[in-house]
Order: structure tokens, then sequence, then C-alpha cells
């Protein structure tokens, strides 16, 4: 046992030592999270934004606005709708400030916003009828902050891992340490290990650079988020091992991690809800564990979950780990016998 | 001595290509045991079965009589013909890499000294020579102080002074009791280092001995080597062979006195006469009744 744990922590060293010394590599890991803050901030926190975001039904309605009390207020966005079901919803969510139904002179809005709670104000003895309605504030930033970095964790995991066991196997490197012995699952122990201490280095660094620039929403518990970033990271990790298990090819490994990648891309949640998706959608996407590292991590930072709250999909994610590793051990090739 | 490794009847096949078709041997403890051939003569599909890293199809290898397993793993060292490290990893390095690996083993530095690798401890491995790879492929073989070392043409590439200086580290190994298995394409390589060599072809070993018994076993002449044209001038009596490089001609003899007669009486001018002893190049042609193919 001590010299198993030996032969995996000086792995581990190796190729932590390896990644911190490829300039080319660390730079990109670097780089690519800095880009995406500075798009993000760019986008989200840019000057000049409108103060007010009005909903006006129906959405014709929106082009007359001189002389009105609410329509006509300066700095301020004013946007045609003509569901009005849908934006009351919006203002629920804070995502419109005030809704105003032209023609049947009332306007709805949610005193619990702090532009809500302006707007009201100035709509007030206007003769409109006042609706309130009420729901916690939900930005798409806030929201779309744990999509990105767990999309850029899933990307590190899958990446640096596959990508770079089926290297060291076309190299004959992995020949090279079966004649040592070391055994496949210490092997693939350690390409964890050393994958979750630069992962969760950069996890860290995106989480406090985005923050910065967003100021997201974060009302749970660190513990619990880490928590989740720590499993998440290990089951997509072990997802990689299992991908390029006996892979001899960078090319076909490169096509079974996009096989893989692009789907939790675009179904895991990471741009938009699934809700309301098709059933088969919402199936194929529960399988998948960034699925589930992003409704976990939701949970945890926008509504404050509980440990218990997320425990369900924390076991989904120790059961991935445990079975995509068990899988990769029993799959894996050191060369092409 | 005793046998450390004993291979009975390996077979394999890669589809349906046979490499290796019934390959037995021994290799006695502390010997230098070289398998000689030309490529594609199966020599590196022989030793991994013996390293491990390939599963035979067919027969077994035992080390120290046992099959082998993780004692073997423990205890062997192996050299690759090509091998990958760690990228951006000093020579001390990939050594301390590879010695983590084993519960016991040979201090770094002492190896580091022992392969003349100190001046280039801190050295990032990629940047070796070839000679200077091969002595840091071999130490890294050496860090778990095996019994046994596995060389796969160790010297293929190497220059003349490269290959001097890997044999007399070889000789150092072995003299500190180390048995050695190697393979080579080199005929003079395994002349000067093994004490024991087989020599395979087509997959299978066509002559096991000493390099001086099979010589001694398959030839009792030597050859006399004269110009091309001196030979041409000399009467019918004299039977020769014209040399590949077209210059040279060759006479086989068992009574060098008798021949040397022949010629003087034939008036062939010996100014550049030549003399040698058969060598395992010819022995290797003789067995095989091709040219190598290295």
């Amino acid at each position: 046992m001590r010299a198993a744990l030996k032969r995996i922590l000086a792995l581990t060293h190796a190729r932590n030592t390896e990644f911190v010394r490829d300039r080319s590599a660390l730079g990109w890991n670097i780089l690519l999270p800095l880009l995406l803050v500075a798009g993000l901030g760019f986008i989200f926190s840019g000057e000049g934004r409108p103060m007010f975001k009005i909903a006006v039904f129906p959405a014709s309605a929106a082009e007359i606005t001189d002389g009105h009390p609410v329509l006509g207020l300066r700095y301020s966005e004013l946007v045609g709708v003509d569901d009005r079901a849908a934006a009351i919803a919006k203002v629920e969510r804070h995502q419109f400030d005030l809704l105003l139904d032209v023609e049947a002179g009332a306007y709805w809005v949610n005193d619990s916003a702090p532009k809500g709670y302006v707007l009201d104000n100035i709509a007030a003895g206007q003769g409109l009828t006042r609706n309130q309605v009420s729901g916690a504030q939900t930005r798409y930033v806030d929201w779309l902050v744990p999509g990105i970095l767990g999309m850029n964790m899933m990307f590190s995991c899958l990446f640096g891992v596959g990508y770079v066991i089926v290297r060291y196997r076309k190299s004959g490197y992995l020949k090279r340490l079966q004649a040592t012995p070391t055994t496949a699952f210490e092997f693939l122990c350690a390409q964890i290990a050393s994958r979750m201490v630069v992962i969760m280095l950069v996890t860290v660094f995106v989480y406090i650079g985005t923050d910065w620039f967003l100021n997201f929403r974060m009302v749970g518990s660190y513990l619990n988020l880490l928590l989740v970033a720590v499993l998440g990271a290990s089951s997509m990790v072990a997802m990689g091992l299992a991908v390029a298990a006996r892979v001899q090819s960078e090319e076909l490994a490169g096509g079974l991690l996009n096989l893989v990648t692009w789907p939790m891309m675009v179904i895991s949640g990471v741009w938009f809800s699934i809700e309301g998706s098709p059933a088969a959608i919402q199936w194929l996407a529960q399988s998948l564990p960034l699925t589930h590292v992003l409704t976990a991590a939701r949970a945890v930072m926008l509504d404050g979950a509980s440990l218990a709250t997320i425990t369900p999909e924390l076991t989904v994610l120790a059961v991935m780990t445990t079975s995509f590793l068990l899988l990769g051990a029993a799959l894996f090739r050191w060369g092409s016998d | 001595m005793s046998v450390i490794l004993a291979i009975d009847n390996l077979q394999r096949s890669f589809g349906h290509v046979h490499a290796v078709r019934g390959v037995s041997f021994a290799v006695q403890s502390g010997e230098c045991y070289g398998l000689l051939g030309p490529n594609g003569a199966g020599k590196t599909t022989t030793i991994e079965l013996m390293e491990g890293i390939l599963k035979p199809d067919a027969g077994q290898v035992r080390y120290r009589g046992q099959p082998q397993g993780a004692q073997f793993r423990a205890e062997a060292g192996i050299q690759f013909q090509n091998t990958a490290l760690q990228d951006y990893l000093t020579v001390r390095e990939q050594l301390k890499l590879f010695r983590n690996m084993y519960a016991d083993g040979r201090d770094i530095e002492e190896l580091l000294d022992v392969c003349a690798l100190k001046p280039l401890a801190g050295r990032d491995a990629r940047k070796l020579s070839g000679g200077q790879r091969q002595r840091m492929l071999l130490a890294i073989a050496l860090v778990n102080r095996p019994r046994i070392v596995f060389m796969d043409e160790p010297t293929t590439g190497l220059d003349p002074q490269a290959r001097r200086n890997f044999w007399a580290l070889v000789r150092t190994i072995k003299a500190e009791g180390t048995t050695v298995l190697l393979t080579t394409h080199y005929m003079d390589e395994a002349y000067q280092l093994c004490d024991r060599i087989g020599i395979m072809d087509h997959g299978k070993i066509i002559a096991e001995g000493t390099p001086a018994k099979l010589l001694d076993s398959h030839f009792g002449d030597r050859v006399v080597l004269l110009p091309k044209r001196a030979l041409e001038a000399a009467d019918a009596t004299i039977e020769w062979q014209a040399l590949d490089d077209g210059e040279q001609g060759e006479i086989l003899t068992n009574n060098l006195e008798a021949t040397l007669n022949a010629l003087r009486a034939a008036n062939v001018p010996l100014g550049e006469l030549q003399v040698r002893e058969r060598t395992l190049e010819d022995l290797f042609l003789h067995l095989t009744g091709s040219e190598l193919r290295a």
C-alpha cells in the first residue's frame, strides 16, 4: 500500500511538473478562462446600459412614448411584448423591472427589486391599476456563471486527461511504465490526482476572477460548492480516462472526446435550461455528469441549497466517478497488445 | 550458474504474421546473452514476451522458476528500443521518477556516476544526444538494482565512439553480477559483449552457443582476400569467389600454407593479400543463406 502510494505520488508530481513547465499548455489553461471572464465582463458589465427595462404590452405600443409618464422616462429600455403572461413571469424574476399594459391601463411590478420599487413610485398616481407580483431575482449571468465554470472544467478534465493518455500510449511512455511495478489502477489514480490539482486551482482562479468582474450570486456554502466541484471534476476526469482507456490514435481520441463533450455543452444546461425540452433529451442529459454538476452548483449558488438537498447529485457523481474509473482500469491497455 | 530465465516454446503472431515460432532457450544467472538477427527476425517480439510486455499465444517464460509476476517486475530492468519519457523533466528527475516506482534500488547520485551522467543531471532529457540518451535509459533500467537487464538494440544509431562507451558500461554492469540479455543486429557488438548468443531468423533460433564455439563448429577455415584483378589472372586451379564490393575476391581455406603456395605458383601478386578469421557475420550468412537485413 505504501509502495503504491509512493508510485502514485511520484507519477502525480511528474505530471504536474510536466504541465507547469509546458508553458504553452499552462498559458492556454490560464488564458482561456481569462478570455471567458473578460468576455463575460464585457457582455454583462458594460457601462451605458439603460437603467430600467420596461416591458410594454402590446408590442406596438412601445413605439409611442412621447409624453407618457412611464414610457417617456429617460434611461429606460422599452421592450415590446405580445405575451403578457410570459412578461409577468419575467417581472417576477426581475428580468423586467415593470410591465405596462397600455390598453388596460395597468402595470405589474415586483417591488422587492430596487428598480421595481423606483418605477412603482413613478407609476403610482398616474391613473394606472397597480398589480404586484413577487419572486426572487435571478440574473442570467448568475445562472450562466456555474455553466461557464462547469464547461471549462469539463474541457480541462476530458481533453487534459484523455488526450494526454493517448499521447503517452502512442509515444511508448506507457509501455515503459508497464515494465515497472506500477499497476494500471495506480497510474489512473495518479492521472486523476494530478489533473484534479490543476483543475481545482484553475477553477478557483476563474471563480474569483469572474466574481470580481460580475459580482455574481453565491448564497450557499463554499464547502458544498467545493464538494460539487471536486466530485464533478473527478467524474469527468474518470470519464476521460475511460474514453482513452485503449485508444491508439490522437485523431480518434479527439473525435471520441468531442462526442462526449458536445452533448454536455448543448443539453447539460450550460447556456440555457433544458426544462421543457423533450423527455428523451432530459433523460439523456441525466446520464451526463455535467448536468448533475450544474444542477448542484446552481442549487448551492443561487438557492443556498444544503448538503442534504444536493446529496442526490453528489451521489450520482460519486457513482459515475467509481464506474468510469473501474471501467477505465478494466479496459486500460498500456500499449497496442 | 543457475538458470535465471527459462523460455519454453514461445509463440506469438500478429494477424497472419508469425513473429515468433516456438523459441526455447535458457539464460544463466550472471551471463550476457545476445539475441542476434536481422530486422524482422523476431528479436524484439521475443524480448518483449520475455519482459512480460507482450502475452504469448503459446509457451511460457519462467523467471527464477516462477511465471513472470510482481517479483519479476521488481527485479528486472528494461531498456526498450524506442522509449518515450515524460516531457520537461531533467535527467535527475527522470531517474527519481522511476526510482520511486520501486521499493528498493540504487542511489540516484551513484547511478548518475556509474552511467557518466553527472554533468548532464540537470539537463532537460529531451536535449540529450543519442549516446547520452541511451546511457540515461540504461540508468533508468538500473534504478531498481535489477538482477536481470533487458536491452533491445541499445546501440542502434549511435556513432562508433558512443557504442564503445556503451559497451564499457554494459561490461561494468555485468561485472557487478547482473544478468544481461540484449538484442542486436551488430555482430561485433555481440562478439564483444555476449557470453552466449542465439541467432534468430524468421521467428526461430537457428543456432545457439558461445561465439567461439559456434564459429568453431561451423567453420574450420579462414578467409584469404585478394584484389579481384589479381585472382582473375590466376589459372583455374584456384577456387575463389567475387565479393559484392566488386573489387575483391575471397578464397576459403583450411590450409593457409598450401593456399599461399598455390597462389605463388600461379604467379598471383600477394602484395595486397589479407587473411581474416571467420566472424559472426559469416556465420549468420552461412546459416541463413541471406544477407543481413539490418
